[in-house]
């Protein structure tokens, strides 16, 4: 770089284009750091949890898979992971059903009030759950309803109902509405519009919808958390409530849990990333 | 015969009256496929719009006999509830400004078809999928005094002696590195990706270096997008709770917003204070929101001339 410096103008561009891939170097540089301490986050809880014994070492001391077991048994994992799979397949179907029609209801009429109804299902995804979560809760216990399985379903429904919403009104937009017409010139009744027509249209939207509630859902902290009971927590909550009491039960448990929570997470993310691109996890929120 | 034949007029006139009504109704887009939308319409004003507004109320009504205003008082009175407000942007301000500030050049880098962008965008998405929960739980194991990060970084010579980085609030900074970095790449990334590289090529071929091109073409068609990604980290780090009652020192320098309203709730049993919290908690997310997003139309305004 420095010899270069010196040679007049054909050094100078030269010059410039080494500092542009230097700078493309320490970007990635950066990205590498980043990558290397996420891999370490996974790694530290995945290693801890076949550890027999880690003080003060790079590596546990040996390796076991005892703590799955306690962490299955003491944790009443089977049950908890029960719970989080009727939560996440309640709240995709229930979000499906409901947001759907609205989202045709969206995409086919212009009518008064159209913003405003947009701006009422833009804010539950844009506002943080804590804020709301609170006073939907009270209501929750209100209503008898705190504590228990539906009350934990109806919580996790308020993010993914406006979101579906929101994935599928372009989804719908982008299919011709001749096609329906078409349809019912060719004497189709609606719901025959609607089954034969529509539903195998609108498949691929409704999938990538559903992946994306269903990895959202069992991610959910904070509302379950709010609303959640003893017989009705999901398998982040439980996780949240070990790490909270640790030191009752060995830190390992605690890794083996974490890691089936992970495992379930993955799973479903990787089943989703095979329909959605990842910048779409992101970018339904404009 | 002419009182029979009254009531035939009146219809004959209302008839027409009321078809019209549904037509001019129907004109704008008012009609039974309207109704499709109605479950949802319900579902969120019962369990969104209500409980917001229902929250509002109740702040007003403290459980002591104390005045309308009663919570509000006691909150701005209380200097370790006040503190929290403090604690919140000391911890949510620097790492919602980090994540997006570094986001730019990566998404710069990444921009158009980059060898390995898919498998760097998966590997991204896992922290956010995976959750804040889950991401505290591993840098409490990976933070520690004997963790891998302060093993490492002694390893190298770089530190004599273990930092401290749990129970304080570097622990939630990082944590909210770790989750929001990824959402504000890939938000910035879409945004990025929306840009013409038409607009840069005009700009090069008017003699402008890669520096002048980023700094007058791209980044200034960026800010629009910066702001509302800057909105949305600012928020989910306004927010932060698990991470900061696992990671942070929840009695002290990390009893955030979303702590201070959670233990009232659930360990004083105090709802409407509660709610008092949340409240003031979404007042400051708007008041930023609405000031970010008040400095882009003005940012903006300035510099799409050169857009044309």
């Amino acid at each position: 770089m420095s010899t270069l410096q010196g040679a007049g103008v054909h050094g100078a561009a030269s010059w410039r284009i080494t500092r542009i891939l230097s700078l493309r170097w320490i970007v990635w540089g950066a990205a590498a750091i980043f990558f290397l301490n996420l891999l370490g986050v996974i790694a530290v809880v995945i290693a801890n949890s076949f550890a027999t014994h880690w003080f003060g070492s790079w590596l546990p001391a040996g390796w076991t898979l005892k703590y799955y077991a306690q962490s299955w048994q003491n944790y009443q994992l089977s049950g908890i992971l029960v719970v989080t799979l009727q939560v996440a397949f309640a709240a995709v179907i229930v979000s499906l059903l409901i947001g759907t029609p609205a989202a045709y209801a969206l995409a086919r009429r212009n009518f008064p009030g159209k913003r405003l109804m947009m701006l009422a299902f833009l804010l539950p995804i844009m506002v943080p759950p804590i804020t709301y979560g609170i006073p939907l809760a009270t209501l929750l216990y209100k209503l008898h309803l705190g504590g228990t399985l539906t009350g934990v379903v109806i919580a996790n429904l308020v993010p993914p109902v406006p979101f579906v919403i929101l994935v599928m009104t372009p989804f719908i937009e982008q299919i011709d509405p001749r096609i329906e017409a078409a349809a019912r010139m060719c004497g189709a009744k609606t719901w025959q519009v609607f089954l034969r027509v529509l539903a195998p249209l609108l498949v691929p939207g409704l999938l990538a919808a559903a992946l994306l509630v269903l990895i959202q859902t069992v991610a959910l902290f904070e509302l379950t958390f709010l609303v959640s009971g003893p017989g009705s927590q999901t398998l982040v909550v439980a996780l949240y409530y070990a790490v909270f009491a640790s030191g009752i039960r060995p830190a390992q448990a605690i890794s083996a849990m974490a890691v089936i929570y992970m495992l379930t997470t993955l799973v479903v993310l990787v089943v989703t990333l095979r329909y959605v691109r990842p910048t779409q996890m992101v970018g339904t929120v404009r | 015969m002419t009182l029979s034949e009254t009531p035939v007029a009146s219809e004959a006139i209302a008839g027409p009256e009321r078809r019209s009504l549904r037509h001019r109704l129907a004109d704008r887009g008012v009609d039974r496929l309207l109704l499709l939308s109605l479950p949802a319409s319900l579902f969120v004003l019962v369990f969104f719009i209500y409980p917001s507004i229902y929250g509002v109320v109740l702040s007003f009504r403290p459980l002591k006999p104390v005045g309308a205003f009663g919570n509000y008082t006691h909150f701005f009175g209380d200097p370790f509830l006040r503190g929290s407000i403090v604690n919140t942007f000391r911890i949510a301000l620097p790492a919602a400004i980090f994540n997006v500030l570094a986001a730019i050049p990566l998404a710069v880098v990444m921009r158009g078809a980059v060898k390995g962008q898919r498998i760097i965008n998966t590997i991204l998405v896992i922290p956010i999928s995976l959750g804040t929960v889950l991401v505290a739980d591993g840098l409490l194991n990976y933070l520690g005094p004997n963790g891998w990060f302060n093993r490492v970084l002694m390893a190298a010579g770089l530190i004599g002696h273990p930092l401290q980085l749990l129970h304080n609030q570097w622990g939630v900074m990082l944590s909210l590195v770790i989750t929001g970095f990824p959402f504000a790449f890939l938000l910035t990334l879409s945004y990025i990706s929306g840009i013409d590289p038409k607009m840069e090529s005009a700009a090069a071929t008017l003699g402008a270096g890669p520096w002048r091109q980023f700094w007058h073409v791209t980044l200034p068609l960026l800010v629009p997008g910066l702001a509302i990604t800057f909105c949305l980290s600012f928020v989910l780090a306004f927010s932060v709770f698990p991470s900061a009652t696992m990671l942070g020192n929840p009695n002290g320098d990390s009893h955030v917003l979303a702590v201070a309203a959670a233990n009232t709730a659930f360990q004083q049993y105090d709802f409407p204070m509660a709610s008092t919290i949340s409240v003031i908690a979404a007042a400051i997310e708007l008041l930023v929101i609405g000031a970010v997003l008040g400095l882009r139309s003005r940012f903006y305004a300035g510099t799409t001339t050169g857009k044309g």
